[in-house]
């Protein structure tokens, strides 16, 4: 099936395409660099034309997730749509935490045709990939917690990279996971007695080892396995005034590893995520201000990492991580429920609904530094646009965050007219002009996730082989002036007037009309030395047998639960 | 004789995952691991009576119809109803769940489990309070105190204290001996007799005791002498003993979900366990019964933002136990019709809501004989899931393990029985 | 003024769900077009007209429009749902959900009324005649703000968990309340002529429950002030004696208080 979309205005920033007039060619699912006459056409003018978008973190399927779901019906309520037979399109709920069909469709619409779900606690990995399979349209990946997973602690006390190596190729593969994920390394093992443990150099109770030699060694392990993904990093401290100088810190202990990953062009090592929550100075909530300068100028001056916002909405959310003492704060602060679910020998989570007033202080100086680490950051190929969904609000925000970034004046009138004034007083946010432009948008939501994730080979650009995943939205670049149509902004990104997934119209006119659509789930399928990771493996059943409740054949999550699976192999040097 | 190893026990939601069946010509004769109540049911599967073919009942006497029939007239009658409820799941697994949410929408019904009359006080809970959880290797180890309240796992989930609660952990190698247990419960039961401490409260006073216990938490003086048929002092030693555990669980049961005031005993519960965090490790585990009435709570919970009770009549979700459960909806005389899967309402419902059940068209997808298939206009048949079929179970703390196919049968599963009623649902409401 | 008079025509068994039923969805619509409105039956939509005959003269605006529902409509839900302003008289019984997130306006109910009366109130007036059920003035499923402003009036007997998550707003029961008034109530006034079964304010934080009949068992988290006469509450002035309680202390910084007369209520007080 050919297909051609004609006369967008296309942003491709991983080709260096800068909204230039051109025609993108489909067939069989694929960019193409022609089609024939008979070709299918679509007709762009005057509207803009991008890859489909690519998230990089948000949480969308799982335990944690269906907790959040589960705990918060008045969420769900405020709400829900139904049925629309003619394009069976499911009915849901959820303003914060969409059930999984209308996670799909919102994704689409927004033209994000990729998303990965960024904490999956092995034990309950079946469950996020069912999630996963009732997300329709998505391609997506979820990435496993390693950060406070027995084992990890284990070899990495003793220095031991080889066979921590060989225990986490097996376990992405027995979860048909696809990163590393690190959250509060060591700190929820320290939530296991109702502690948590503070900067790098601390240890949790029992194990000898710290969070700074969970970083590095697992950052080593990362490229060792030539994952495509880099080690995906939600630092210590999180949420905790002056925790920048930990979050700096954190950031420089893997540098200098050399990047090495098997597949895609990612060129750094280590993925810091949410950083708007890590980069808090001040001593308290009383003198807490912006440092967003100060871990925006690393970035600047660093090339091994790469970064995502989690931008604050300003919306009543639902907050969720697998840092599990910081829920239990967040739930002693604000006094709403709380839940919360340790997982034996590997990892917690903690779900607390969140109100973030913008007429609220701190609210507000959290918004502010979300802005400021995007406009700091110079390059936008250093950075995703996040809000960590639903942490700092949900994902169907994302439309109102490019607003912000595109105009200065639609910044202006949220500073004078709508946010506390310690957003102006604690940040440096009022004395930031600059704008985005819709490039440097793609930027940051298509090339930039794609390339970091590894998958750049054919996600996030529109070049010949790349999966023909395309978002049209209905603007027209030469006569919208972003600073001031700001609303037009966010309305034109909230509805895509058409998007392609796998070269198939999914949706038209902002609506979807290919509800059935199934993603592709990308996991790590890694090579190690036969022997070493078999004598791993027979230590880890032996102490498996022991310490987990069920049985170690039980472990792996089967085929069954992947209906189009996308292995990217790596190879062990 | 053939050994299938590590199998998933199709009875509680313990989900014991470590079953041995000795299989002979393709039957289940035998099992290892397996508790009494476990052991019987894989070595049973044909019970007093199982259904081998598609009954309908015609001038009161079931006839024998092809499962093509079977389909077209159960797609009809939820097709015709104006308010149709979709009862049961709760010994499904999660891919039959699945589909039976999207029929649910297909024919605008309101679709609920069986926990609607287990722990669906429990959820009403988490909604207003949350849910402090852990899973079960938590408990083996690191917990040094063990609290079952208004449960009697001894015969309810009888592998539940070897296996978690008297089991060797990593921090509690001496096992039982590494922890207190305590039992609360108006019952001496074989649970309590293990117990380090009974606190025999009087019937329907977990709320008093609870709301006691909370302000002695927070050191104010409990107002009266005696709470629950218990002493001040007491209560307060309980207290302490709480507060100076390391990790504390909390396991509950029908006795408290069921007991006077229902989801406010566990919303109390609940917050107190919260509470408890100020002082030590605390979280709890509801002891679910049916091996996978979690799945269906948590693919209901996926597919449409609510756990149970949900109400497609407008074809968008809506949610409130109290109206839209399937007891409400049958002894308010709303529903016209009903869908039984993978549960016994007839056994375990009041009269009122059978009285309604006795009136309108039933369809029962139930392997075996029971009060329900009793009240039944058509019977459909299904293979039996973790013995003839596969599929996904989740545990009482939430973890998903795998049902086996240990042995095949002839029969469809329920996941394909409605599949075909949803595609036939589709085309008859196409046809309208 | 405009009275709209809907008559029940054969109700069904299913129950209808008739949100629309209110002076904000009927105003500036001739008659005609009132009997065109939707209302759910089952999971169907029907017309208003299906089971009401519709007369009367029609008003411009919500604030002139009276409608009376001349019957019982005790398998009609959700009647008056999110209403701003107008009159709903009822002569008759109605189900669940009468005055749902109501806003303002009056209604009131000759017969009795069910469950989630009044769910989720914000400003206006419900009055009950009759008899509730379970839930007068609570909030929905999950959520901890509540009903917060308006008033409620039952004349009878109320159900489990009134003014449950109560946040504003003043709830009087002229009959008896059974189980947990005012559970996790946090402001307001509830006020209960006859007597409570048992729980009265568990849970709760803030606002202030009246009881002037007698209560079944009560919670050991309140602590006891003593004896206090003729209270003033919310402005007005009550006459009597009565036992002073505050808490529930099973919540941290509870300040919430109760009320309970002495009279028949000798075994609350703890000496």
């Amino acid at each position: 099936m050919e297909r051609i979309i004609k006369n967008g205005v296309v942003y491709c920033p991983l080709n260096g395409i800068n909204g230039e007039k051109m025609d993108i060619s489909i067939k069989d699912g694929k960019i193409v660099e022609s089609v024939s006459d008979d070709a299918e056409v679509f007709d762009a003018s005057g509207q803009i034309v991008m890859p489909g978008a690519v998230e990089v973190h948000a949480h969308i399927a799982g335990a944690k997730v269906n907790v959040g779901r589960m705990m918060r019906p008045e969420d769900s309520k405020k709400d829900a749509e139904g049925t629309v037979e003619a394009t069976h399109r499911r009915a849901g709920s959820g303003f914060s935490v969409p059930s999984t069909h209308m996670t799909g469709y919102r994704y689409a619409q927004m033209g994000y045709t990729t998303a990965m779900e960024a904490a999956m606690p092995p034990l309950l990995a079946r469950h996020t990939h069912e999630e996963l399979q009732a997300i329709p349209i998505l391609d997506h990946a979820a990435f496993p917690l390693f950060g406070n997973n027995w084992f990890v602690m284990d070899y990495l006390g003793e220095g031991d990279i080889d066979s921590c190596a060989a225990y986490i190729s097996w376990l992405l593969r027995a979860t048909k996971g696809y990163a590393i994920k690190i959250v509060n390394p060591c700190g929820t093992e320290a939530w296991g007695w109702g502690g948590n443990v503070h900067g790098i150099h601390d240890t949790a109770p029992h194990f000898k080892v710290t969070p700074a030699e969970m970083i590095k060694g697992m950052a080593e392990v990362n490229e060792k396995l030539r994952l495509p993904h880099s080690i995906h990093l939600h630092c210590n401290d999180l949420g905790h005034p002056g925790n920048y100088e930990t979050t700096i810190e954190s950031f420089e202990v893997p540098k200098g590893i050399k990047v090495n990953p098997a597949t895609g062009s990612r060129d750094t090592v280590v993925h810091g995520t949410h950083v708007q929550y890590h980069s808090y100075a001040g001593t308290s909530w009383r003198d807490f201000e912006s440092a967003a300068d100060i871990v925006a100028d690393y970035v600047n001056k660093n090339d091994h990492i790469t970064i995502d916002i989690g931008q604050v909405t300003l919306d009543e959310t639902t907050t969720m991580t697998a840092d599990g003492p910081m829920e239990y704060d967040l739930h002693s602060l604000n006094g709403l429920k709380w839940a919360n679910c340790d997982v034996e020998m590997e990892t917690g989570s903690g779900v607390v609904p969140f109100i973030y007033s913008a007429k609220a202080p701190v609210p507000a100086v959290q918004w502010a530094i979300g802005m400021e680490l995007s406009l700091l950051v110079k390059d936008p190929a250093k950075i995703c646009l996040t809000t960590d969904s639903p942490n700092a609000g949900p994902f169907t925000r994302y439309p109102r965050i490019f607003a912000w970034l595109m105009s200065n004046q639609y910044r202006e009138d949220m500073l004078e007219n709508k946010l506390h004034k310690w957003a102006q007083k604690r940040s440096s946010i009022a004395t930031i002009d600059r704008e985005f432009s819709f490039y440097e948008i793609a930027q940051a939501t298509r090339g930039t996730p794609a390339k970091v994730l590894g998958l750049s080979d054919f996600k996030g650009h529109l070049g010949a082989g790349a999966d023909a995943d395309v978002a049209v939205y209905n603007m027209n670049p030469d006569t919208i002036d972003p600073s001031s149509d700001y609303m037009a902004i966010e309305q034109g990104f909230q509805k895509a007037s058409m998007v392609f997934k796998d070269g198939e119209l999914t949706v038209k006119d902002g609506e979807v009309v290919n509800a059935g659509l199934k993603g592709k789930t990308f996991w790590a399928d890694t090579q190690v030395e036969q022997n070493s990771y078999n004598a791993v493996l027979k230590e880890v059943e032996r102490q498996f047998v022991k310490y987990y409740s069920i049985g170690f054949k039980n472990y792996p999550v089967e085929d069954e639960y992947i209906a189009k699976s996308a292995p990217i192999k790596g190879v062990m040097l | 004789m053939e050994l299938v190893n590590n199998v998933v026990c199709p009875f509680c939601g313990t989900l014991c995952d470590d079953i041995i069946c000795k299989v002979e010509n393709d039957e289940i004769v035998g099992t290892y691991n397996a508790c009494i109540i476990g052991h019987s049911k894989f070595v049973h599967t044909e019970g007093a009576m199982r259904y081998k073919k598609p009954l309908l009942r015609k001038n009161g006497e079931f006839v024998e119809i092809s499962y093509e029939e079977a389909i077209d007239k159960a797609a009809q009658i939820l097709v015709d109803a104006k308010r149709p409820l979709m009862y049961g799941w709760s010994c499904t697994e999660c891919s039959a769940q699945e589909v039976g949410m999207e029929l649910a929408e297909e024919v605008r019904a309101v679709v609920d489990n069986t926990a609607s009359v287990c722990h669906g006080p429990s959820l009403l809970a988490v909604h207003d309070t949350g849910y402090p959880v852990c899973t079960l290797g938590e408990v083996k180890n690191r917990a040094d105190v063990v609290v079952y309240w208004g449960c009697n796992p001894f015969h309810a989930h009888p592998r539940h204290l070897s296996r978690h609660s008297y089991a060797r952990g990593f921090f509690r190698e001496r096992g039982r001996a590494d922890r207190t247990i305590i039992v609360v419960d108006p019952r001496k039961s074989d649970t309590s007799k293990l117990a380090d401490i009974h606190l025999q409260l009087d019937y329907n006073n977990d709320y008093e005791l609870v709301d006691a216990m909370r302000a002695a938490l927070k050191g104010h003086e409990i107002l009266y002498e005696e709470v629950a048929g218990i002493p001040r002092d007491d209560i307060v030693g309980a207290v302490e003993a709480l507060k100076k555990a390391q990790f504390g669980i909390l396991f509950f049961g029908m006795g408290i979900t069921h007991s006077l005031g229902k989801h406010r005993n566990i919303d109390t519960a609940i917050m107190m366990v919260q509470e408890l965090n100020q002082f030590a490790k605390w979280t709890l585990i509801p002891m679910r019964g049916h091996y996978n009435v979690n799945g269906f709570n948590q693919v209901c919970t996926w597919e449409s933002g609510y756990p149970f009770c949900v109400d497609f009549a407008t074809g968008t979700p809506r949610y409130n136990p109290g109206e839209t459960g399937s007891n409400d909806l049958l002894q308010n005389k709303e529903a016209d019709a009903m869908m039984v899967i993978a549960s016994d309402p007839g056994a375990h419902f009041p009269q009122n809501a059978l009285h309604t059940m006795a009136e309108i068209p039933v369809i029962a997808i139930e392997p075996h004989r029971t009060p329900t298939t009793e009240m039944a206009n058509l019977i459909i048949p299904p293979a039996i899931v973790g013995m003839e079929a596969e599929g996904t179970a989740y545990r009482m703390d939430g973890v998903p393990l795998r049902m086996k196919k240990v042995v095949e049968s002839d029969l469809l599963s329920d996941k394909e029985i409605l599949e075909k009623i949803l595609e036939k649902a589709q085309e008859l409401k196409a046809s309208k | 003024m405009s009275e709209i008079i809907l008559t029940p025509k054969e109700q069904p068994q299913v129950p209808l769900e008739a949100p629309n039923i209110k002076p904000d969805v009927f105003a500036g619509k001739t008659i005609d077009e009132i009997k065109e409105v939707e209302i759910n039956y089952g999971n169907d939509t029907v017309k208003l007209s299906d089971f009401f005959d519709v007369e009367g003269t029609p008003g411009e605006t919500a604030g002139e429009i009276k409608i009376i529902i001349d019957g019982d409509v005790s398998n009609t839900k959700r009647i008056g749902q999110q209403m701003t302003a107008g009159e709903i008289l009822v002569k008759g019984n109605v189900s669940m959900y009468v005055g749902l997130e109501m806003e303002g306006g009056k209604i009131t109910v000759q017969g009795d009324a069910t469950v989630w009366a009044g769910q989720n109130m914000r400003g206006g007036e419900l009055e009950i005649m009759g008899d509730a059920g379970d839930y007068v003035g609570s909030s929905y499923r999950g959520d901890w703000r509540g009903m917060n402003g308006g008033l409620i009036t039952i004349h009878g007997d109320v159900g489990y968990e009134i003014a449950e998550y109560m946040g504003g707003g003043k709830i009087v029961v002229k009959g008896n309340a059974d189980h947990m008034p005012g559970v996790h109530m946090s402001n307001g006034v509830l006020i209960i002529e006859g007597n409570v079964t048992s729980r009265t304010g568990g849970e709760m934080s803030g606002g202030t429950i009246v009881v002037k009949g007698v209560i079944g068992q009560f919670l050991a988290g309140f602590k006891y002030w003593g004896v206090e006469k003729n209270i003033q509450v919310d402005g007005e002035d009550i006459p009597g004696v009565f036992y002073k309680f505050t808490g529930d202390n099973a919540i941290k910084g509870a300040n919430g208080t109760v009320y309970v007369a002495v009279a028949g209520n000798k075994h609350v007080a703890p000496e």
